[in-house]
């Protein structure tokens, strides 16, 4: 039995879309064993997000057309794991949320114009999270033990 | 006479975020918008008032694939700032980090975004373990960004987001045993990185048009220390880069574009190889003769050739350090504050010419940051060649098109997340 995963990124700088290309130097039989990886945009063109099994989601939410990707995402998923600090804690992305008056003047042109969010938030803020895996970027052995547990909690034998 | 639209959202296979509009009317492209459509996250402005020794772990944070060439660079702007000269030692291990990044990075751009394009393949994960080639190569990429990401961790600590590199110099020096493994790692690697040059090179894929080239040159290609040329022959000092830009609004995507001396131009490994092949180690001269000879090019797909040739010049210029230079326990050098300090650090980024202009007070806090990212002085560049190839290409199929249009994007290796780092533009 293999999973169906998707990949997901927000507001960030795709640190962990990085460690996890990282990760697959040294794990890609194994997880190509356990997973089918059918969305991840930084490597294919067609991607497909329906009926997932886990969906990682990388990065902060900081507009109403990321929140309601997000929204979609969680409705097509059994789990979804929030991926990095931007995902579980909105940290760094959402350092706007935390600027002077000044800075915060400064910005709202920009902020008006591409209509983002009055602040940013972290992925639990706006969709059911079931799981974390925390780190600027996750480490890949905290990668590596969230994803053994949900593989067993799916019924899977086989472990990364 | 044709009229059409063509709209890719989401492009896929590059880092970031981008869509792309183009109008045809009569047969003749009218329209083509690049819109860079991450989300600002406006790291210039929390830059102001942190303190100088904090401030590049946070702007290490605008990327995750180029993060050690935001960190080196923001180092050295401060560094620059406050009178520090960096030790010989510090220098080389600045050096090998930024060797050990473009190994990782222009690998992964290489074999994981790239290669699809020359195979035919929709992505590596496609590629079959039974089809010899197809398998050889997808294990030669792990072994080639394994090395990379070996180099950068026994020198920075981590490849994406490095603990180590400080203001001053680094926290830890490399012991022999990891030494070893990095050596070992990458001479495994060499022969493979001939093995995918030679996959590049008999791709038959081109695309050409009259550009500048701009690059910060320096004598042992190391990507940090030198004079910015351009290929109209003009010579710049690193501070002064910023008056030969000009920033260009571009209304519909968050990053502003920029000029160079008021005409487009392109950075990234096609400029510093058609500007400076001079300068790679004698061993990667060698062994890329062949491939030499076809620079400079204006073809933009040889940016990808360009890139293998810089990996193995990484691979070659490491050998030769880690075997060479014995590490030792050093202390972080002080920095001496006056009232007003100003230092600007330009580094070659694995995309290209990146530029850090800080000003900092006398208590060692941020004053006012500026940052000029490669991908967004490549933004004008990149839509006057997809306007091109959309009009070289109008009597063929839409779907044709889409897909040119999408390998030529990928040539550039574009970054998105670094584009969108700030915007400190007025709209009105």
């Amino acid at each position: 039995m293999k999973l169906r995963v998707g990949w997901f990124t927000f507001s960030c700088c795709e640190d962990n879309t990085i460690v996890f290309t990282e990760i697959l130097n040294d794990y890609y039989d194994k997880i190509t064993e356990v997973m089918d990886i059918c969305y991840l945009r930084a490597l294919r063109k067609k991607n497909d997000k329906t009926n997932l099994d886990i969906a990682f989601v990388e990065g902060a939410i900081s507009n109403s057309k990321a929140e309601a990707e997000v929204k979609e995402i969680r409705q097509n998923c059994k789990k979804l794991i929030a991926v990095g600090s931007c995902a579980v804690t909105g940290m760094p992305s959402a350092q706007r949320n935390n600027f002077d008056e000044a800075r915060k003047k400064e910005i709202q042109p920009i902020v008006e114009m591409f209509k983002y969010s009055d602040t940013v938030l972290p992925v639990n803020k706006v969709v059911q999270v079931d799981d974390n895996i925390p780190g600027c970027p996750m480490e890949p052995s905290t990668f590596l033990t969230v994803v053994n547990k949900h593989l067993k909690e799916f019924g899977v034998n086989a472990q990364l | 006479m044709h009229s059409f639209d063509i709209t890719l959202e989401n492009l896929t296979k590059m880092e970031g975020h981008a869509n792309l509009y183009i109008k045809v009317k009569d047969s003749q492209v009218e329209n083509v918008k690049l819109e860079i459509a991450e989300n600002q996250r406006f790291y210039e402005q929390a830059a102001r008032g942190q303190p100088i020794a904090t401030l590049p772990q946070l702007m290490s944070r605008i990327c995750g694939t180029c993060s050690i060439a935001h960190m080196t660079c923001c180092i050295e702007a401060v560094e620059k700032a406050v009178g520090i000269v960096p030790t010989e030692q510090s220098l080389v291990m600045k050096k090998l980090a930024t060797y050990g990044l473009m190994i990782r990075d222009h690998g992964l751009h290489l074999y994981f975004f790239s290669l699809p394009d020359v195979l035919g393949k929709d992505s590596i994960l496609d590629f079959s373990e039974h089809v010899e080639r197809e398998h050889k190569l997808l294990h030669d990429s792990f072994d080639v960004k394994r090395a990379g990401n070996t180099l950068c961790t026994i020198i920075a600590g981590k490849p994406v987001h490095a603990p180590l590199p400080a203001v001053g110099g680094f926290l830890k020096t490399p012991d022999e045993k990891q030494i070893e493994k990095a050596l070992k790692e990458l001479k495994y690697a060499r022969p493979l990185v001939l093995n995918i040059m030679d996959t590049f090179h008999k791709w038959n894929a081109n695309f050409e048009r009259h550009t500048d080239f701009v690059a910060l040159t320096t004598k042992d290609f190391s990507f940090l220390e030198g004079e910015i040329k351009s290929t109209d022959g003009g010579v710049i000092q690193e501070k002064d880069y910023i008056d030969h830009l000009e920033k260009v609004i571009i209304p519909y995507s968050q990053a502003p574009g920029f000029k160079f001396e008021g005409k487009e131009f392109m950075v990234g490994a096609l400029a510093r190889i058609n500007l400076n092949k001079e300068s790679l180690h004698p061993e990667t001269k060698k062994s890329a003769a062949e491939y030499l000879k076809l620079f400079p090019s204006k073809n933009i797909f040889h940016n990808n050739l360009a890139q293998g040739i810089e990996i193995l010049h990484a691979i070659d210029q490491s050998i030769h350090l880690l075997e060479n230079v014995k590490f030792k326990k050093e202390a972080l050098v002080k920095p001496v504050l006056k009232e007003e300090n100003v230092g600007v650090g330009v580094i070659e980024a694995p995309r290209g010419t990146l530029y850090y202009r800080l000003n900092i007070n006398k208590e060692g806090k941020v004053k006012n940051a500026n940052v000029i990212v490669p991908t967004a002085q490549n933004q004008i560049n990149m839509e006057k060649d997809i306007g091109k190839l959309v009009q070289d290409n109008i009597n063929r199929s839409k779907e044709h098109i889409e897909h040119e249009i999408e390998k030529l994007i990928r040539a550039y290796d574009p970054c998105m997340s670094c584009a969108s780092h700030f915007l400190k533009v007025k709209w009105s």
